[in-house]
């Protein structure tokens, strides 16, 4: 028995590890581009994501202060400029924000590792030039070194892991960033809001009358549904939007509305059906016997009855609409751009900012951010949906 | 009108509208067309019987008819038609000039190749991970965590798998994951990924199955526990190992439930388009239906060829199409 325990305790242990690891492997891709999405420009380019967890080593080009503007004249006859190297060209504001390590400096961009931190640098002539490890430095030299721009200083420094929020102001709070997500956000709202509740209307009543009503043809329809579900909606696309030209809907809204409508009907009145044919027999009978109309036994009884089914059906079509470019493309976004969808936008950014990963990650993270707290808040709902909506 | 504002009309007008219709037109009939009252009382009441589901089925069959059922027979038509000669009947003069294309067929392998891969390895991951997680503590949390990215959109993830696939110049530093273990690896120089012929195809479909494990591994994870305790246990008295047990006494009885997944991926990837839309175009040999499909209806305004490819993939759900309806149709009885 002993041995058959410890190979059990054994055996467990790689259990929790391979599920540890396949967990790792699924969530990496997002986390990535989560931690892209706080970083700033330089940090991106200069390293990968990964090591934004760690402190990074970097290379940046900084300027002494403008020496015509600060420059003290010394007893001795010549001039200084003294500072924090960081202070006027960097992200800080006072030496005492300063978080950078100054590994090794240098004065000429042949030669960026000529010094280490309280090295005093000869410039030639008399000019020097003294830099610490925080960026203070001091810079003399007689009245023509000491003019004209500041000194330019190499330097290669270790800062600590740094994430900023900057990528999202730019991405969703700059009103003059053509490129911002805030338009595109709020036009995939308006998509998808009447494109979700719409059909659940009309699904829940016809899922009711292929439920509990007979009438002749009702599994010819079933067996339509079913069909339905799976037929490509690729195929919709020209006969609609001919459809919606000739009709005068255009491009817009309200095309791809309807569109999302008819596109989710299957779905959603295959889930409800087989959610309310499980309902009991019994409820309805007796609702029947005490003299209830369909319609009333419809709205006081089977729908509340149904929320699950029909909260799941409106999780799906969300995220569906959310997430469609497709639909989009065809029905709404006409060439004036101005209903543009966040997937659309994305689609633009990677063709038009493919190596700025600081906008693509974070703007591909507004519009995953919405699907993600709907999944997280109702993952039950959904789950309960799939479980119903695959063909059994 | 401001698009919101058009879009709060619109859920009142949709919504309001969908409840008067429903409550007047059955109020109509009971009220005027056949009141259950009078010498014909009996015979009114069956007939408003015998009409109201229709009136509960309109709306539905109305729109399905309309957004799905009336474009297939359209598309057909388009696809026998040419738009330039003013809508003429062509036959399948459009079908051959597709098939002489070689980015049809370049798109028809890449879609077979898809169709291969990317149903069995999200099957797979999704029948490991359901197993893995079934009898652990934190499993349910697990599950949400591989189950997530279908809350992602395709274009999301293409964004996420472009940042691990991006290749940078050889003398800096790699931010692609891919590329950074490749040269840590002893590679010579970062690849970029999506533009090497064939295997970029495969890149793509990381995506999918990516995206498709957990939707697998959810219904799988039920079925799974739907599985009779009695035959596992008799398995275990009878000395079978775990591995066994899993694949001689589990999975044959979720045998069912895989065909299931299989098909329902199948679907999927079948119409597949947003993924290569957005990480390749098409380019590289990556095409696939779904999008040259689009090409040629939006890009080349061709709406023969386009119809005709778009009767390709209707072609290629058919089987299931049926397959579906005949199960559904025997589970009713």
């Amino acid at each position: 028995m002993d041995n058959i325990a410890g190979k059990k305790s054994s055996l467990t242990w790689v259990l929790h590890l391979s599920v540890l690891a396949l967990v790792l492997l699924w969530i990496f891709p997002t986390v990535g581009l989560l931690v892209s999405s706080f970083r700033t420009t330089d940090q991106i380019r200069s390293s990968g994501w990964w090591a934004a967890l760690f402190p990074a080593v970097q290379n940046e080009t900084l300027r002494s202060a403008d020496p015509d503007e600060s420059r003290v004249l010394r007893d001795d006859g010549l001039y200084m400029v003294s500072g924090n190297l960081y202070v006027v060209d960097g992200a800080v504001d006072t030496p005492e924000d300063v978080v950078a390590e100054i590994s090794v400096w240098g004065t000429s961009s042949r030669n960026i590792d000529a010094y280490v931190p309280g090295d005093t640098a000869d410039l030639g002539d008399g000019e020097t030039m003294t830099v610490e490890a925080n960026g203070d430095y001091v810079w003399i030299g007689n009245d023509a070194q000491i003019s004209g721009r500041g000194q330019r200083v190499f330097v290669t420094a270790e800062s600590p892991p740094e994430f900023t929020l900057q990528n999202y102001r730019n991405v969703l709070f700059d009103p003059d960033n053509r490129e911002g997500m805030t338009r595109a956000f709020f036009n995939t709202l308006t998509v998808t809001i009447p494109a979700t509740i719409i059909p659940i209307l009309i699904a829940a009543f016809a899922a009711y009358a292929l439920a509990w009503m007979e009438f002749p043809g009702r599994a010819l329809l079933i067996a339509a549904i079913v069909a339905l579900l799976v037929v490509p909606l690729q195929l919709a696309l020209i006969p609609l939007l001919s459809l919606h030209n000739s009709i005068g809907i255009g491009k817009g809204y309200l095309g791809v509305w309807l569109a999302h409508t008819g596109f989710g009907l299957p779905l959603a009145i295959y889930l409800l059906r087989n959610y309310m044919v499980a309902l009991p027999r019994d409820i309805i009978e007796c609702a029947k016997v005490d003299g209830a109309t369909d319609f009333q036994i419809f709205t006081k009884i089977i729908l509340p009855l149904s929320f699950p089914a029909l909260a799941s059906f409106a999780i799906f079509q969300f995220l569906w609409t959310w997430n469609d470019l497709l639909v989009a493309m065809v029905f709404l976004i006409d060439s004036s751009g101005e209903t543009t969808v966040m997937t659309r936008q994305i689609v633009e950014l990677l063709g038009t900012r493919g190596g700025d990963w600081e906008i693509l990650a974070t703007s591909a993270f507004v519009s995953i951010a919405v699907p993600l707290v709907v999944f997280f808040t109702m993952q039950r709902y959904l789950v309960r949906g799939l479980l119903a909506g695959s063909v059994k | 009108m401001n698009p919101a504002l058009q879009g709060l009309v619109t859920i009142i007008v949709g919504v309001g509208g969908c409840v008067a219709y429903f409550y007047f037109s059955n109020q109509i009939l009971d009220k005027v067309l056949f009141p259950p009252r009078g010498p014909n009382a009996g015979r009114n009441i069956n007939r408003a019987e015998a009409i109201r589901p229709w009136l509960f089925l309109f709306p539905a069959m109305a729109a399905l008819g309309l957004y799905l059922a009336y474009p297939v027979f359209e598309t057909i038509r388009l696809s026998v038609t040419d738009r330039d000669l003013g809508g003429a009947f062509v036959g399948g003069a459009n079908y051959a000039q597709m098939f002489q294309e070689d980015k049809f067929w370049e798109a028809v392998r890449n879609n077979l190749l898809w169709l291969l891969v990317v149903p069995a390895m999200a099957t797979a991951f999704g029948l490991l991970a359901a197993q893995l997680t079934d009898r652990i503590g934190w499993g349910n949390i697990a599950k949400s965590l591989i189950f997530m990215p279908m809350a992602i959109s395709f274009v999301g993830a293409a964004v996420i798998f472009k940042l691990i696939y991006d290749a940078r110049p050889e003398d800096v530093a790699q931010i692609g994951v891919l590329n950074a273990i490749y040269l840590q690896l002893g590679g010579d120089s970062p690849i970029t990924w999506l533009t090497v012929p064939f295997w970029n195809n495969f890149f793509l479909m990381i995506v999918l199955i990516w995206i498709q494990t957990g939707f697998a591994m959810v219904i799988l994870s039920a079925a799974l526990r739907g599985i009779p305790e009695e035959t596992v246990e008799a398995a275990i008295v009878d000395g079978a190992n775990p591995f066994q047990i899993f694949f001689k006494i589990k999975v044959p009885q979720i045998a069912g439930t895989i065909v299931v997944v299989w098909t329902t991926i199948t679907i999927v990837v079948l119409k597949v388009f947003d993924i290569v839309f957005a990480m390749t175009n098409g380019q590289w040999e990556t095409q696939v239906l779904a999008n040259y499909m689009y090409d040629k209806l939006f890009r080349s305004n061709d709406w023969g060829v386009g119809s005709a490819s778009a009767m390709i993939i209707m072609l290629m759900v058919t089987p299931i199409l049926v397959w579906n309806v005949y199960n559904a149709r025997k589970e009713m009885r």
